[in-house]
């Protein structure tokens, strides 16, 4: 998604002036292409988040959209009071880009995953949170998210390949997008990992599980109405994310249901605990977690019941890569 | 205790910080009669032209927040803001808080966690810069704010940018809120320290109001290393018995103290 999500970015500097790039020394082999074709316009500040933050809400109250880029903890976390009392409380046009959602940088550690970046931004009010679930969506949500006047937060996942069948796409801020019509079971998803959620629910339809997947990649502005209108389908719906389980997706999904009186049980996966020290590739730890298609399978198979009768064995994972 | 080298502009900037201050009972009064000279040399000289609606003015960020008050007093005096605005200090419903919020005509920027205002004015003077402008980008900054490593963040890019539009200005007063600052984390040589990273480092008295105004202009703002106005300052200055006294970081006045202060001021009640 990087590389589409800076490919975007340059056509849309092409048009307009006022988008800046700035780093914290992150995204070689990323942000060349647009560091080459505006070099005026990108800079590296060096590894300092919080006065990269400083400069961007600075830079935007002048008139510019920069964009401030780094992994994810380190675009959000270290700078996080820069970005509460800088862009949000001016409501400035400053663009937050965190590279890597949950364990994507699985062999660098707990540093380097990003598992709470989507609540603690949520719980600003002033600021859109999106996490784009591919390369497609990563690049229209960019195309219909880029001009807003306030501040946005991108988490964006190094994926540059997997699509997810169905989605094509889609988005639009405010609104989630659903892919199937199943009834048994509501897959909800936000981020690269609604890949897993992807192939979960083609390993459950094999043992006759029906379930449609929500896309939620606009976490804020929340998409409520198309949340709690698949909710009120389904008695039991699955929130998907690599995240921490509180404050996140399915923080937000349990309020939904919450608030909106709907009978539909709601199980959230996600990081459970914190990540010890054992560190492995972003497969391992999510199976080691609970969330990848397997794991997202037999927790909705034991909520649900399997239809399909035991003694099945998982087939392989498959049909989900594009090109 | 008031010395012929602040202006009339200071005066009447120190009288509404005791008048607000006494008038909502809060404290941080020591922290802006520390500033009011300085702020009297901005507001009523360096920025005397300045039109607060222009896009392309020079930027002000109060980076030591806390000491609002001394601000709201010079927009006040400039007619930014009204008297009756000024008088809704701290009360509810109010845009005149302890800290400047930049909803008010005249704040640019929201502060008051130290160590943010000069990352902003960085930015800010970044923009001056891309944009061909000549406007420039003022910070005030505590000494103890300098204890704050993102400060220094903004420091190292500004002086790697020659940022010389931006003018970096130090209250020295030598006190933060639990200490003295030799005493809590020793901060010198301040002058040394900017030097080292770079800066164009200037020891100015911070209750000249007309040296620091020359100062100010004798800078080049167009190329070069960023300026520093390291200001030696008096913490509480005007009041004796606040002069370089911790309580009054916090401390609000008593009747008796508040007339003792006007009195010293030159301002009989």
């Amino acid at each position: 998604m990087r590389r589409a999500f800076i490919k975007t970015l340059v056509t849309l500097a092409e048009r307009d002036e006022r988008i800046l790039l700035l780093t914290g020394d992150l995204g070689y082999m990323t942000l060349e292409p647009f560091a080459e074709r505006f070099p005026g316009r990108f800079f590296n500040v060096g590894v300092a988040e919080q006065n990269m933050v400083g400069l961007a809400t600075g830079l935007a109250e002048a008139g510019f959209i920069p964009f401030v880029y780094s992994i994810a903890p380190f675009a959000c976390l270290r700078p996080y009071e820069f970005i509460r009392n800088g862009p949000i409380a001016h409501r400035l046009p400053v663009r937050i880009v965190g590279v890597g959602g949950g364990f994507e940088y699985g062999h660098n550690g707990l540093s380097h995953y990003a598992l709470e970046d989507i609540g603690v931004m949520r719980i600003q009010p002033g600021i859109s949170v999106v996490a784009p679930a591919d390369v497609e969506q990563a690049r229209s949500a960019l195309e219909k998210t880029w001009g807003l006047p306030g501040p946005v937060y991108y988490r964006i996942g190094k994926d540059e390949k997997t699509l997810i069948p169905g989605l094509g796409g889609r988005f639009e801020p405010g609104r989630a997008q659903t892919i199937g019509d199943g009834t048994d079971v509501l897959l909800i998803a936000t981020g690269a990992i609604t890949t897993e959620a992807a192939a979960a629910v083609a390993l459950l339809a094999e043992r006759g599980i029906r379930s449609t997947l929500m896309v939620v990649a606009s976490v804020q502005p929340s998409p409520v109405d198309d949340i709690a209108r698949e909710l009120a389908k389904v008695k039991v719906a699955v929130t998907v994310e690599a995240h921490y389980i509180a404050g996140g997706l399915g923080s937000l999904v349990a309020e939904v249901a919450a608030a909106g009186g709907i009978s539909c049980k709601v199980i959230r996966l996600g990081v459970a605990e914190t990540p010890g020290c054992e560190v492995g590739s972003q497969a391992f730890l999510q199976r080691r977690h609970g969330i990848d298609a397997a794991g997202i399978t037999e927790r909705i198979e034991r909520a649900v019941g399997s239809r399909a009768g035991s003694g099945n064995i998982l087939p392989e994972r498959g049909g989900i890569h594009g090109s | 205790m008031n010395e012929k080298k602040g202006s009339e502009f200071s005066r009447k900037i120190r009288r509404i910080i005791l008048e607000e201050a006494m008038r909502a009972r809060v404290g941080h009064i020591g922290s802006a009669l520390s500033i009011a000279d300085l702020i009297a040399s901005l507001y009523g000289d360096i920025f005397s032209s300045l039109d607060p609606c222009d896009g392309d003015r020079d930027r002000f960020i109060l980076s030591k927040g806390h000491a609002a008050l001394a601000l709201y007093a010079a927009l006040y005096l400039k007619g930014w803001i009204t008297r009756e605005t000024l008088s809704t200090y701290c009360c509810d419903n109010s845009m005149v808080g302890v800290h400047p919020e930049h909803g008010l005509a005249g704040i640019d920027f929201c502060s008051g966690s130290l160590g943010h205002g000069l990352s902003i004015g960085a930015g800010a003077a970044l923009a001056g810069r891309l944009r061909a402008s000549a406007r420039r980008v003022f910070v005030l900054v505590s000494d103890a704010e300098c204890n704050e490593g993102s400060l220094w963040e903004a420091v190292m890019f500004a002086a790697h940018h020659k940022l010389a539009n931006l003018v970096a200005i130090i209250d020295l007063n030598g006190q933060q809120a639990f200490g003295y600052t030799g005493q809590v984390l020793d901060l010198s040589p301040m002058a040394g320290r900017w030097r080292a990273f770079g800066w164009d480092v200037h020891e100015v008295d911070g209750h000249d109001t007309e040296g620091f105004s020359r100062a100010i202009e004798a800078l080049d703002t167009t190329k070069g290393a960023p300026h520093v106005m390291i200001a030696r300052t008096t913490f509480g200055k005007g009041v004796s018995y606040m002069e370089s006294q911790i309580k009054w970081h916090y401390w609000p006045m008593s009747d008796m103290e508040y007339k003792k202060a006007l009195d010293e001021n030159g301002d009989n009640v």
